[in-house]
């Protein structure tokens, strides 16, 4: 295994939930981001921002990853945004049209503006 | 004991029972050697069994109304009465009583009694059954050690007792073998006029069977050496020799090369082993060489190639286990880490400590090794004088960042052949995909393609991966995928091929629905195929009914017309 290791740690900003995302997203990201993903909606938020700042790379299994996190919001009307992605996986988010389900900007200052709490 | 009137026989519950299929054999021994009661298998999915373990005492065999052969046919041995022997839950053996010698029926007290025995006597025989299981164990283990113990005796046999002694050189060496030794070797061969062939090679496969494979290919290496022109045409010899006799699903990767020590001349060829790399005093370059790793395929021929060691200079040998080695968090030591440690070591033996004692402090001391490690370092004194010989080309060893490909030929023309930029094979394993990745943004560094232009690529080249290794070859880590980078003036391509050609190739290049996706009514996954698709300017599957290959080509562009 050369799968690099994978966090997601819940945090609160002006009343935004936040994950921060770190490492490979890949198939063995989903019990953790699960996992943080369950922690960030406690408080019963109706919005997830995904920081995607220290994600390194992002497989095609990591991508059903996210569909499966953003499958589980929909059920819940729970909208999720995400910030801090490179140029070529923003292009990816646009090929797979993730991008039309999950708003995705540039900053977590512009995120956070925009995101209701 | 009077209370004790009716005869105690025992019969175990049957082989056919998995959960008791390691002990039962010996007790049917046991019991055939000391009473006239033939034992009684019990079939796993017998009724009764599930009777036994829910009774809460001694079982009256007669009244008992259960549609169950092994009651029919205890009942048929002659026995009265079952006293289930139950610990810890589970069912581990009955006590099974023939009628009383009295013709009376048992008593009351006489099944209290029996209860009262089975449940003590039920943990003592537990205690023994796990002894035997735990011997058992035991005398597997010493099997296994013992193996070990013989294909580290081979290995270690097989590897040179001294090492060189060359004016001018300092020669260094380090076999650290892994818990489960893997086939690592290297070797010195002396030749004519003073010349040294040097070997570093790697079988697949651990334990006895790679350790085997390992003599035999040095033995092999050892007589074509001497004979044969150069090390592009023993590996080719060697190759057609080991072909008919591998095991199947088993290959060597092999570096072979011959060091004129009075020049520093080095010729080399390389059979899928890992580059070595030579330290010198403008940085590290890699020595590349294309060919298949040894055993796989006959027929196969190996590039050759020839570099200089300059005074000064070292060049390293190694094996997998160094770059492939992992810290606990699962990242890998890696290549770059590997030649950027060697900048600052100052060669030879000083080198090998450095990396090792890196290595060590990375992935802790006391982790276990996961592979052999094999390090063979050469390093020419600062002293020693150049001298080339000027009737013979030179070829300059290809640098981390080889020059463009792209040539125009004199009469203003491009010229379209191919070139190959790099060729190298990968074991199966999950997450290898990130190393190819790696390589690949190597061998392309020189190409005019544009930053947005190589993320495409790596992405594209990483899924492919991921489907060589996953579907092509079924994550069998012993099965390879080799990955050919090659550019013409205008492409690059990438060939990435498994051993999965007789399986069906996947047709799921459509867009994934997300939308159904997201609503649940599809698998989240299948995204591979597709973002390979999207990645690249041209994706095209082939199979020869044993390969599998992705053939992927992306158009070179200029960095001011990235997209």
């Amino acid at each position: 295994m050369t799968t690099r290791g994978f966090e997601a740690h819940a945090r609160h900003r002006e009343g935004v939930v936040i994950i921060d995302l770190s490492g490979e997203v890949n198939k063995f990201s989903g019990a953790t981001l699960t996992a943080a993903y369950g922690e960030a909606t406690e408080g019963n938020s109706s919005s997830v921002l995904l920081n995607f700042l220290d994600v390194d790379y992002i497989n095609s299994t990591g991508i059903a990853v996210i569909v499966a996190l953003l499958a589980q919001a929909r059920t819940e009307a729970r909208r999720v945004t995400a910030y801090g992605l490179t140029e070529h996986y923003k292009e990816i988010f646009e090929i797979t049209r993730l991008s039309d389900f999950m708003a995705i900007y540039e900053d977590e200052d512009n995120a956070v503006a925009q995101v209701p709490a | 004991m009077s209370v004790f009137p009716g005869r105690l026989r025992k019969v175990t519950l049957g082989g056919r029972r998995k959960a008791q299929g390691a002990s039962a054999a010996p007790e049917r021994e046991a019991v055939a050697g000391m009473a006239d009661v033939p034992p009684v298998d019990i079939a796993s999915n017998d009724p009764i069994i599930a009777y036994f373990q829910a009774a809460s005492g001694a079982v009256d065999l007669e009244g008992l109304e259960l549609e169950s052969p092994a009651r029919d046919a205890l009942r048929a041995a002659g026995v009265k009465m079952v006293v289930p022997l139950v610990s810890q839950g589970e069912l581990i053996g009955l006590l099974n009583l023939g009628p009383r010698l009295s013709e009376q029926e048992y008593s009351t007290d006489d099944r209290k009694l029996l209860t009262n025995l089975a449940s003590q006597a039920a943990p003592a025989v537990r205690v023994g059954q796990l002894v035997r299981e735990q011997q058992a164990e035991a005398r597997s283990r010493e099997r296994i050690d013992q193996e070990l113990r013989v294909a580290t005796l081979v290995q270690q046999q097989f590897l040179p007792k001294e090492l060189p002694e060359l004016g001018g050189w300092e020669v260094a060496a380090h076999y650290r073998p892994a818990r489960e030794v893997s086939g690592d070797f290297y070797d010195f061969i002396e030749l004519p006029e003073g010349r040294i062939g040097i070997v570093a090679g790697d079988v697949t496969d651990k334990g006895v069977p790679a350790a085997l494979v390992m003599a035999t290919t040095r033995s092999i290496l050892r007589g074509e050496a001497t004979h044969a022109a150069g090390p592009g045409e023993v590996l080719r010899r060697a190759n057609d020799l080991l072909v008919p006799d591998i095991p199947p699903q088993m290959f060597v990767t092999c570096l072979y090369g011959v060091l004129d020590p009075a020049t520093g001349r080095f010729r080399y060829a390389n059979a899928g082993h890992n580059l070595p790399y030579v330290a010198t005093a403008d940085g590290v370059v890699e020595m590349r060489a294309r060919g298949m790793p040894l055993g796989l395929m006959p027929g196969m021929d190996y590039e050759e190639k020839e570099g200089t060691i300059g005074p000064g200079e070292s060049v390293l040998l190694h094996s997998d286990g160094l770059a492939e080695a992992h810290s606990p968090d699962g990242e890998m030591f890696g290549f770059p880490r590997v030649m950027k440690l060697m900048e600052g070591s100052g060669g030879g033996s000083e080198m090998i400590d450095v990396l090792l004692e890196e290595l060590d402090r990375w992935h802790g001391r006391d982790a276990e090794q996961e592979d052999d490690i094999t390090l063979v370092t050469l390093k020419r004194s600062a002293s020693a004088g150049v001298t080339m010989s000027a009737d013979e080309p030179q070829e300059e060893l290809t640098s981390t960042a080889p020059a463009a490909p792209g040539r125009t030929s004199s009469n203003g023309r491009a010229d379209d052949s191919v070139q190959v930029l790099d060729e190298f094979t990968l074991a199966s394993e999950e997450g290898n995909e990130r190393l190819v990745m790696e390589r690949v943004t190597g061998a392309v560094a020189g190409l005019p393609l544009g930053s947005k232009r190589l993320e495409r690529l790596k992405t594209a080249v990483a899924e492919a991966t991921m489907n060589a290794i996953e579907h092509g070859n079924q994550n069998k880590a012993e099965l390879p995928v080799s990955v050919r980078v090659m550019a013409t003036d205008d492409d690059v391509q990438v060939h990435i091929t498994d051993l999965g050609g007789a399986n069906e190739v996947p047709d799921d290049t459509e867009t994934p629905d997300l939308e159904a996706k997201l609503a649940g009514m599809q698998t989240p996954r299948g995204w591979g195929l597709f973002l390979i698709k999207n990645m690249v300017d041209d994706m095209q599957v082939t199979t020869d009914g044993d390969h599998h290959t992705i053939e992927l080509t992306l158009h070179l562009k200029g960095d001011g017309n990235d997209d």
